[in-house]
């Protein structure tokens, strides 16, 4: 059976190019960059290089970016750097949204129980925060503000700059863990006002386990790891220099083929989208639709589980994911749905399907033909559907599809 | 997670799906809200289940355990069927992961209530305490994060 991979937002296939730009630097830069012979001067140049790239890349500096373990260990670093230092000047206080990434969230809830208030913004039902409602809740001790670029689950793309923009103007530092915006839509640190920003490597065609920070020069940076003098003395340890390399060439990749994938992938996502929410009956896509990220597809289907979903679509090869309890491995669904306002019962009916510019147009046909079959399958033994329909002719006198 | 080889049989070719217009006894247990609702349809004859059909909204799991249920009770005497605990649908299943017992659970109580409702249809006197659901299989509790 042929496999239709269509998770690109969990990760994604690493680009051929960037495996052998790996592939070539774990033969050659065996070198340990802090060595002072040609070798590892070699390897130390290689590594200014890519983070040079990168920098070129997000509209920075090279000497403000910081390589991390990916962007979970981003957002820990940002997040804890900014609590601590805030705390210094007296400010305890910090501003989020209820449908950032875990990475986020239990970092700042960590903080809480550490004696930080933390506010979180509430979303529309479009899945996007209002500039307005970051404005209200900023204070006089609110120490920085953390807002996702694009959301993972549903796609939508923040108003980045303008909240940049209310921060600057504020004097607050402004975090943006932009996993998933960054190789995918065209990001500018320094136009978006943006103070630091987390990023992942395996989201744009990278390897995993790897990703980076951008630390804008002036804010504080606390140390996240002490020993060598590796990062600008703030993350100690001898550099994945093969990843390091592979995270540069990966994104060089994706920026340089940005408008041209971007087009393509909308242009399958709202396909798809028209497709399925035509022949579905019930079905409703989450987040807006048009200011969300080119790949990102996210339906609710009433009356049935994600997790069953799923599977069913994986016997048919088709690798997607769902924001069902069952799938997060809680009795709650997607706390990103939650925030949308959608009930249990429908956030319990999730899928997400993330495209990217290595899915074809024959793919997505197959899936709009395969999906609405799975779905008309798991309602004809669904109670909840039996009793929607039940619900829906009291109402109606015609019957629905 | 990954599921056995006889749950999924079960998810992907589940026995017993549907309703009994006819049915003597109905059970639903669950809700919506959780995420797994199950619905168990039993016909009887002479005190032996002579046929049973389900309905359920749910998990993979929730599906193969209301399957794998229906099979353990079909053409059973009611005496027996009562008997039928979730560990033995567990064990039928060839286990379940730690997170999805509460399926099995709810599906010997959506066994339990079909025969409580034939039971109160037919007038027979039954002993409460052995059926209906008490929320312990926690299926029912919203756990915070
Ligand atoms: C928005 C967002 N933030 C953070 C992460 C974590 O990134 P990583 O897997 O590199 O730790 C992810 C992806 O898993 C994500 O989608």
């Amino acid at each position: 059976m042929k496999l239709i991979y269509v998770d690109n937002a969990a990760t994604t296939a690493m680009s051929g190019a960037v495996i052998g730009a790996m592939e070539k630097s774990m033969r050659e830069d065996y070198g340990n960059p802090s060595s002072l012979h040609s070798m590892g001067q070699r390897s130390a140049e290689r590594v200014r290089a890519a983070r040079e790239t990168i920098a070129k890349r997000l509209g920075c500096r090279s000497n403000e970016i910081y390589f991390t373990s990916g962007g979970t260990e981003a957002d820990n670093w940002a997040i804890r750097s900014c609590a601590k230092n805030g705390e210094k000047r007296g400010k305890r206080h910090i501003i989020s949204t209820k449908f950032e990434h875990h990475a986020v969230l239990h970092t700042l809830q960590a903080l809480e129980k550490e004696g930080f208030e933390v506010t979180y913004i509430d979303v529309n039902e479009n899945g996007i925060v209002k500039v307005g409602d970051v404005e209200k809740a900023i204070r006089g001790d609110t120490a920085f503000v953390t807002i996702m670029y694009a959301n993972n689950e549903i796609g939508t793309i923040q108003p980045i700059a303008e909240i940049g923009r209310l921060c600057r103007e504020n004097g607050v530092v402004f975090h943006t863990d932009a996993v998933q915006a960054v190789g995918h839509i065209d990001i500018n640190v320094e136009k978006e006002n943006i103070d630091m920003l987390s990023f992942s490597s395996h989201k744009f065609h990278g390897p995993k386990g790897i990703g980076g920070l951008y630390c804008r020069k002036g804010i504080i940076l606390n140390n996240m790891i002490f020993g060598g003098a590796q990062e600008r003395n703030k993350r100690a340890g001898t550099e994945n220099v093969p990843q390091i390399i592979g995270t540069a060439a990966a994104l060089d990749e994706a920026c340089s083929g940005l408008e041209k994938n971007a087009a393509y992938v909308t242009a399958l996502r709202d396909r798809l989208i028209d497709s399925i929410l035509s022949s579905v009956p019930r079905s409703r896509l989450n987040g807006d639709r048009e200011n969300r990220l080119p790949g990102n597809i996210s339906f609710c289907f009433e009356g049935i589980e994600g997790e069953s979903l799923l599977l069913m679509l994986d016997l048919k090869g088709i690798c997607a994911s769902s924001g069902s309890a069952c799938t997060s491995g809680s009795l709650d669904p997607s706390h990103v749905l939650l925030a949308l306002g959608l009930p249990h019962e429908i956030a319990h009916g999730s899928l997400r399907i993330s495209l990217s510019e290595n899915n074809t147009s024959q793919e997505v046909d197959f899936i709009a033909e395969i999906l609405p079959q799975i779905v008309s399958k798991l309602r004809e033994m669904s109670p909840v559907w039996e009793k929607i329909q039940i619900g829906e002719k009291e109402v109606n006198t015609y019957a629905i599809q | 997670m990954l599921y056995s080889k006889e749950v999924m049989d079960h998810f992907t070719n589940p026995r017993n799906v549907g309703k009994l217009e006819d049915a003597d006894g109905v059970g639903e247990v669950g809700n919506a809200k959780c995420g797994d609702i199950m619905k168990i349809y039993i016909k009887v004859d002479n005190e032996i289940i002579s046929d049973v059909k389900f309905n359920t909204f749910g998990c993979a799991s929730a599906i193969a355990t209301s399957s794998m249920a229906t099979e353990m009770i079909k053409g059973k005497p009611i005496e027996e069927a009562l008997k039928l605990t979730n560990k033995a649908v567990v064990e039928a299943l060839n286990g379940l992961p730690p997170a999805k017992i509460h399926c099995s659970v709810l599906a010997e109580e959506a066994v339990k209530a079909a025969v409580a409702n034939y039971y109160s249809k037919n007038s027979i006197e039954y002993d409460k305490e052995l059926f209906g659901c008490d929320g312990c299989c926690g299926s029912c509790k919203i756990a915070g994060e």
